[in-house]
């Protein structure tokens, strides 16, 4: 039996069983606790940079259907889990998972304590890593995860973003004969996505929901932006941290006040960032497909997705303008706000789900009729 | 929406008798919620006929009535304590049914009865089929094409139109009862017969097939602003056909994507509200079609149910208590999440394990009952395993059935395994690892079962691993090895059938390599908090967070799953105990593996091991938590099986010494007691050969009574009346009794049984806790006859011969604590039958009818102290009023079977009736347990020879009473002449119209139809059956038809009046 080892900077070691590609790969080590949608985790370009742990024990049963993906890759650093499963068992299926995650390159380590891993990060917080099925021996891997550059200053949306401008046109296709998705809207507004790492299911959405949608590269320019004429600006999600995105933030500034805006996750702390907030770093995250959101302008809790590290500080903005909408209920941190004069919102979670709950869809068209009425105004 | 103010009173019914499809998982939802509306100052008034719950306990409620589950009664009890709501919702379909009984006689409305949890419309939409398949079409799910039946033609219309198989499900009955699957004309006949009887609005839904589709369920929880959070999703092994109470089942659901997932939830979301459940828990099924992914509904429940506590206890979320909560007012994110204290409850778990149910049945019990598994529940109890993967679950949850067959001892015939794999049988998990052994492939196994793939190679694994291990051996093991057979849920005792060694030297070595059990918590979150409730599981990881304590502690062995003989009464007391135990500052442990009860809630002790009741996994618990004692007295027999072999280890026993639990058991150190004390019992002696056992039944006499030794339930337990009977018996029971011997007493015709629960100190001073006397004769399971509380019919002379010997017993084997005593008088003798120094199933019922909780008392001796200090009651408890305990019987599930009763237990379930006399008791009891007597009407007597002197008073009483008289020729002119009127019918043999006739044309009212002994014949079984079919009560013993006299002559004569518990125990405490 192959083995793969685990080692963290703090010198902890855990060993499994290899069951990727022969691979060393490092990376920010998270976990996730969804129960299901691992190829979706897998494929989510917000996970560029890092290895992830899911704590649902038994990966790998469905394999996985190039329908489910988020993007055109797995973009996690390797995959750590208690079970893979030998075979796949679902009539969507066109991969099994093991071979999806080999082609890729990626390394995988199965049979390993998952759950002490887990409570060892809740406890000591996120912490660098390195995952290899080729290095045997412990001490070099730790060494090996102390070097590794921290997360903290890097840019990685830029490096994930798409190179070239180009327009999304797939919607939302039903998985099954029965499942109810609501009929699609003609596409009445020209939304301009942000790329920082974005999701599919944002683009499926926003195309469901009645938006012709041209997604732009990290860096384009507030000015390039809004030569496209678009009814709205959309920010996507994205790895790493928000801080060292001066660019991007800096457009951000000069598009808030001419356009509606609607921005996810990564999109979110850009917004907060550009409307003079902080943002600061979670200890170990908020990953999973069961968090608690309480939306302030409904009173309702939505259950809802969740995959980010940083976190907008509520009290860090000095503009009265802006409004939080939704807290997160576990933790009280910031997980939505607008603002009160502008047509800007955004959230932390992610509506789009995939994976994770629908309960926050209704995102999207608050977005179109943000667009359909700033039109009127104009 | 915080609490509502405007509510005070709150009444809580319960779900009645155990019974298959409705067991004791409403006892743990009934509970929680009177604890936790209680707890926010609510008053709570609790309604429940049966004696065996927790949640009728005096300390739980204000007011609490073990009464029958009427309207009549139910309206007393309303009209008597005017409550302000009525919780409908968790008390299963009983208390849902009554609910809607109530608010449509205008009886809540009269008193100004809010119902609270589910309203009415609620209800109907989602329990009316027609209703519920507009309501799931209007928000775009689709169900089965289906039609809804009154009548036969129609059945066989459907089927013209769509072809076999079809599912059949009677309206309103709960537990599929009276449904099934129809291959043909023939079977559709029979099931649709049965279900328009059974149904209480004579309606029948016609369902096309989903057979072989994979079926799920959610639970779901909403609350008043429509909050709505997923608990938890289930996906069973066994795919549609199979009942899901009688499919293994698994949770979270494993072969789902999220796409698929989502798809699911989104629809029991919108059903929940397209139903309109305001508040509480729900249930939604769910069918997809492999091929293609078509989902289509199934039912759901707009009540909690027994998947809901299978949901609670697999994940840590309480769904009744919420359920309760969100009914007065609360939302969810106003409620806090118990076990990580910091997060609100208005979350959806997320669990880093795999759970997986597996139902237990009972069929040995029923010879002759139909064993596929259907739309029907068969089942009559479950148990539930907690592992990291599928694999360790399943093979945890197959050591907690407690088969009593060793594994590898199985026997399986190859030629059988493409029948035993294509009919569902509980025989089908055996039989599937047991083909894969053979050679079968998962492909060929798939397509006769239609199990998923992914379970299929789960199994497939386990086995090769099991396969592997048979190369193996102590001395070659290797850690890496035996860690991957743990890993696998593979047991000590199996690697050491493998190895050829025993189960004790496996564990030495596997502990020497370094592999032992930790313990995981159950935490609601994958741990992503902190857990702060101490409940765990074993498996075979890294770290342990069991983080035991350092106060005095004492662990309770429990009783695991459910099944006849074997019940709720012992979850009662190991309930009791560990209250006990916290009221005497000792923490206390409890281990059990059955997820219905309140023993599993990680409220009721302080620390809760989700484990199976096996010597393995009880040890693993010793060494980590190394208790201060173990109580294994209390779960009934599966604790006491192991109390030896744990106390050999060195691992502290409290209470009463299990060498002299197991003296009572043996027969030559028994009788030489018995000897010793001078109290006689039948002429008896032990076999371990056909040859001993006629030998001695031709020494003490015919008939006797044989049964194994070390069971409960009278499992096998016969009574014969000659040598080839003996010879039949010691064929077929050896293989039960493994090495023990076969006992074989003389078996006294016509004596009164009695049943005595005592207490005893350390010191041998003794408390005489109950004195039961039987309604049936000596022959007739203790369990299945009812009984009364004071005696009514023995002298004081004979109760005081019966206390003495039970004094003199329980100081001769050092009783500390409970003990309970069968005794049988016959011409004035006072026989002892058997002893056993543990408690029993009683202990609840006397608890009930004494006001005074014996398991805590119990548990106070085993802690040392001193009977007179715990308690100032002296020599016997008094008893006000009268109190009857009656048996319910499942025979309605099991057509074909002779519902005769025998030595051999068979009831499910109990509930108690309270009196002033014993007729009133008695008919409380009876109406509780499902069989009201009539008023008046046509009685039918047939008695056999035996008991022909006494019939014509008994007739007279019938008639004075104002009832008719049919018997057939022989019981006819005996009470012809005895002057009685008199009319006279054919026997089913002798032409018609005969009794059956008059059954079928609602000309009997009651049937009086005495056994014969030895055999019982066709006619009679035919009669009884009919009996049954047809809901005409069936007396079987004479004494039966003295009590169902009093009790109808009560009937006549009292109003309708009831006690709560807490008014007829007033002058205690």
């Amino acid at each position: 039996m192959d083995s793969a080892i685990l080692a963290l900077e703090d010198g902890t070691v855990f060993e499994g069983r290899s069951f990727g590609a022969p691979a060393e790969r490092f990376g920010e080590v998270v976990f996730n606790t969804a129960i299901t949608g691992y190829q979706e985790i897998f494929t989510d370009p917000s996970y560029t940079g890092q290895i992830v742990i899911l704590t649902n024990p038994q990966i790998g049963n469905y394999g996985t259907s190039t329908a489910d993906n988020e993007s055109a890759r797995p973009y996690i650093e390797g995959l750590v889990v208690r079970e893979f499963s030998a075979i796949t068992s679902n009539w969507r299926s066109d991969e099994e998972a093991r071979a999806f995650l080999s082609n890729a390159a990626l390394p995988v380590v199965s049979d390993l304590d998952t759950r002490s891993l887990v409570r060892h990060i809740r406890s000591k917080g996120t912490m660098r890593g390195v995952l290899s099925s080729i290095e045997k021996d412990p001490a070099k891997l730790v060494a090996k995860a102390r070097a590794i550059p921290s997360m903290a200053g890097l840019d990685l949306a830029t490096r994930v973003s798409t190179s070239a401008q180009y327009r999304w046109t797939e919607t939302v296709v039903p998985c099954s004969p029965s499942e109810v998705i609501g009929v699609a809207n003609q596409p009445r507004y020209h939304v301009v996505a942000y790329d920082f790492g974005i999701k599919r299911n944002i683009l499926r959405r926003l195309v469901h929901s009645g938006c012709d949608v041209t997604v732009v590269p990290a860096l384009t320019s507030a000015e390039d932006v809004l030569a496209l004429k678009p009814d709205g600006v959309f920010l996507s999600n994205g790895p790493g941290d928000p801080e060292p995105l001066t660019t991007q933030i800096g457009n951000v500034q000069r598009l808030v006040g001419k356009t509606p805006i609607f921005g996810i996750c990564l999109g979110h702390q850009i917004l907060g960032l550009a409307l003079g907030g902080k943002t600061f770093k979670l200890k170990f995250g908020h990953r999973g497909a069961n968090h608690p959101v309480m939306n302030h302008l409904t009173g309702k809790v939505e259950i809802t997705s969740h995959n980010h590290g940083f976190a907008v500080d509520a009290d860090s903005f000095s503009d009265n303008d802006i409004e939080v909408t939704h807290i997160n209920l576990n933790d009280q941190t910031l997980e939505g706000f607008r603002h009160r004069r502008e047509p800007v919102f955004c959230v932390q979670y992610h509506p789009e789900a995939a994976p994770g709950p629908h309960d926050s869809l209704y995102l999207f068209d608050d977005f179109v009729r943000l667009m359909s009425e700033h039109g009127k105004r104009k | 929406m915080p609490r509502r103010n405007d509510l005070h009173r709150i009444l809580i019914i319960g779900s009645g008798p155990i019974i298959i499809g409705q067991a004791c998982e409403f006892d743990y939802s009934g509970t929680q919620a009177a604890k936790a509306l209680r707890a926010d100052g609510f008053e709570v008034i609790l309604v429940n006929s049966n004696p065996a719950t927790i949640m009728t306990d005096p300390d739980l409620a204000d007011r609490t009535y073990v009464e029958p589950l009427t309207r009549a009664y139910l309206e007393e009890i309303i009209a008597k304590e005017k409550p302000d709501a009525l919780l409908s919702t968790v008390g299963g379909q009983t208390a849902l049914n009554l609910s809607v009984e109530l608010a449509e006689a205008g009886i809540l409305d009269r008193y100004g009865v809010e119902l609270i949890g589910a309203k009415i419309d609620a209800i109907k939409k989602a329990e009316d089929r027609l209703l519920f398949k507009d309501a799931m079409r209007k928000i775009g799910l689709e169900t089965p094409y289906s039609q809804l039946l009154t009548d036969i033609d129609g059945g066989l219309d459907f089927a013209a139109r769509r072809g076999y198989p079809c599912i059949l499900r009677p309206s309103f009955t709960m537990g599929g009862s009276g449904g099934g699957i129809a291959y043909n004309r023939e079977d559709l006949l029979t099931i649709l017969e049965r279900g328009l009887d059974l149904s209480p609005v004579h309606e029948v839904l016609i369902e096309e097939s989903a057979l072989g589709w994979k079926e799920f369920e959610l639970e779901v929880i909403r609350d008043l602003a429509d909050n709505v959070i997923i608990v938890c999703s289930i996906e069973n092994f066994d795919p549609m056909g199979v009942h899901t109470g009688d499919s293994i089942t698994v949770a979270p659901a494993q072969t789902l994507t999220d796409r698929e997932y989502q798809m699911m939830r989104d629809g029991a979301i919108r059903c929940l509200r397209e139903i309109g459940v305001d508040t509480g828990g729900s249930n939604v099924q769910f069918a997809i079609n492999p091929k293609d992914g078509r989902m289509v509904v199934i039912e759901m429940n707009p009540r909690v149910s027994r998947s809901s506590a299978l949901a609670s206890k697999a994940t840590g979320f309480p769904i009744a208590k919420i359920a309760a909560k969100l009914a007065v007012g609360y939302r969810l994110d106003e409620i806090r999440n118990d076990i990580t204290k910091v997060t609100p409850a208005s979350f959806e778990p997320t669990i880093d394990y795999v759970v997986a149910k597996i139902p237990k049945w009972a069929f040995e019990k029923f010879p002759g009952a139909d064993t596929t598994l259907g739309t029907q529940m068969k089942s009559v109890g479950e148990v539930m395993a907690i592992g990291r993967t599928f694999k360790e679950a399943l093979g945890k949850g197959i050591r907690s059935l407690e088969t009593g067959k060793k594994f590898g001892s199985e026997t399986f015939d190859v030629n059988l395994i493409p029948q035993k794999l294509i009919t569902p049988t509980p025989d089908r998990l055996g039989y599937l690892r047991f083909a894969f052994r053979s050679g079968y492939t998962a492909a060929r196994i798939h397509e006769m079962t239609a199990i998923d793939p992914w379970f299929l190679e789960q199994l497939r694994q386990m086995v090769e691993e099991e396969v592997a291990l048979e190369t193996g051996s102590l001395e070659t093991a290797d850690r890496a090895g035996l860690m991957r057979a743990k890993r696998m849920g593979i047991s000590d005792v199996q690697i050491a059938n493998a190895w050829k060694t025993s189960e004790l030297a496996v564990r030495t070595r596997r502990k020497e390599l370094g592999v032992a059990a930790v313990f995981n918590r159950v935490d609601t979150c994958s741990a992503e908090f902190e857990s702060f409730t101490p409940y765990l599981y074993s498996t075979y990881e890294t770290q342990c967070e069991a983080n035991p304590g350092t106060r005095k502690k004492v662990m309770i062995l429990g009783s695991g799953p459910n099944r006849i003989g074997q019940g709720i009464e012992f979850d009662y007391c190991c309930c009791h105990a560990s209250f006990a135990l916290q009221g005497e500052d000792v923490e206390s442990i409890m281990v059990n593996c059955n997820p219905e009860t309140v023993s599993t809630d990680y409220d009721t002790s302080d620390r809760l091991y989700f484990e199976p009741l096996t010597l393995e996994n009880v040890l693993n618990i010793v060494d980590v938590e190394k208790p201060d004692g173990v109580i294994v007295q209390f779960g009934g027999q599966t604790p006491l099986t192991l109390a030896l072999p744990l106390k050999n280890l060195g691992v502290p026993i409290i209470g009463t010494d299990p060498a002299n639990i197991d003296l009572a058991e043996d027969r030559k150190l028994f009788g030489k007691l018995l000897e010793d004390l001078q109290i006689p019992c039948p002429d008896n002696g032990t076999a371990t050969s056909a040859d001993e056992a006629v030998e001695i039944a031709r020494r003490i006499g015919y008939p006797v009574l044989v049964r194994p030794s070390y069971v409960l339930g009278g499992r096998a337990m016969m009574i014969v009346y000659d040598e080839d009977s003996v010879r039949k018996y010691m064929r077929e029971a050896v293989s039960f009794s493994q090495d023990r011997p076969v006992l074989v007493d003389r078996f006294l015709e016509d004596a009164t049984e009695i049943d005595v629960d005592a207490l005893c100190d350390i010191d041998g001073d003794v408390l005489i806790a109950g004195i039961m006397e039987h309604i049936e004769e000596a022959g007739v399971h203790s369990g299945d006859s009812s009984c009364v509380l004071p005696p009514v019919s023995i002298p004081e002379s004979e109760i005081k011969t019966i206390e003495e010997y039970t004094i003199k017993l329980a100081r001769a084997l050092n009783v500390i604590g409970l003990m309970n005593v069968q005794y049988a008088i016959k011409d004035g003798v006072v026989y002892v039958l058997e002893v056993n120094p543990r408690a029993s199933r009683t202990v609840p019922y006397v608890s009930k009818a004494t006001g005074v909780q014996l398991p805590k008392l119990a548990v106070q001796l085993m802690l040392g102290r001193k009977l007179r200090d715990v308690t100032h009651y002296r020599d016997r408890l008094p008893v006000p009023l009268t109190f009857v305990k009656s048996p319910v019987f499942p025979f309605n599930k099991f057509p074909g079977v002779d519902p005769a009763l025998g030595p051999e237990m068979r009831s499910t379930g109990e509930v108690m009736g309270v009196g002033h006399n014993f007729g009133e008791a008695f008919l409380k009891a009876q109406l509780g347990a499902g069989t009201p007597l009539p008023e008046k009407g046509t009685v039918f007597i047939s008695v056999n020879d035996r008991y022909k002197p006494e019939v014509a008073a008994i007739a007279k009483r019938f008639a004075d009473l104002g009832f008719e008289l049919v018997a057939t020729r022989g019981t006819a002119s005996l009470l012809q002449a005895a002057g009685l009127k008199c009319k006279t019918v054919f026997k089913v043999n002798e032409g018609r119209p005969n009794a059956v006739d008059l059954l079928k044309a609602g000309a009997i009212q009651l049937v009086v139809y005495t056994t014969t002994g030895a055999l019982s014949f066709e006619d009679e079984k035919s009669i009884r059956r009919s009996a049954i079919t047809y809901r005409v009560p069936c007396i079987t013993t004479m004494s039966g038809a003295r009590a169902t006299v009093e009790a109808i002559a009560s009937r006549q004569r009292d109003p309708i009046r009831v006690w709560s518990l807490q008014e007829i125990h007033a002058a205690k405490s």
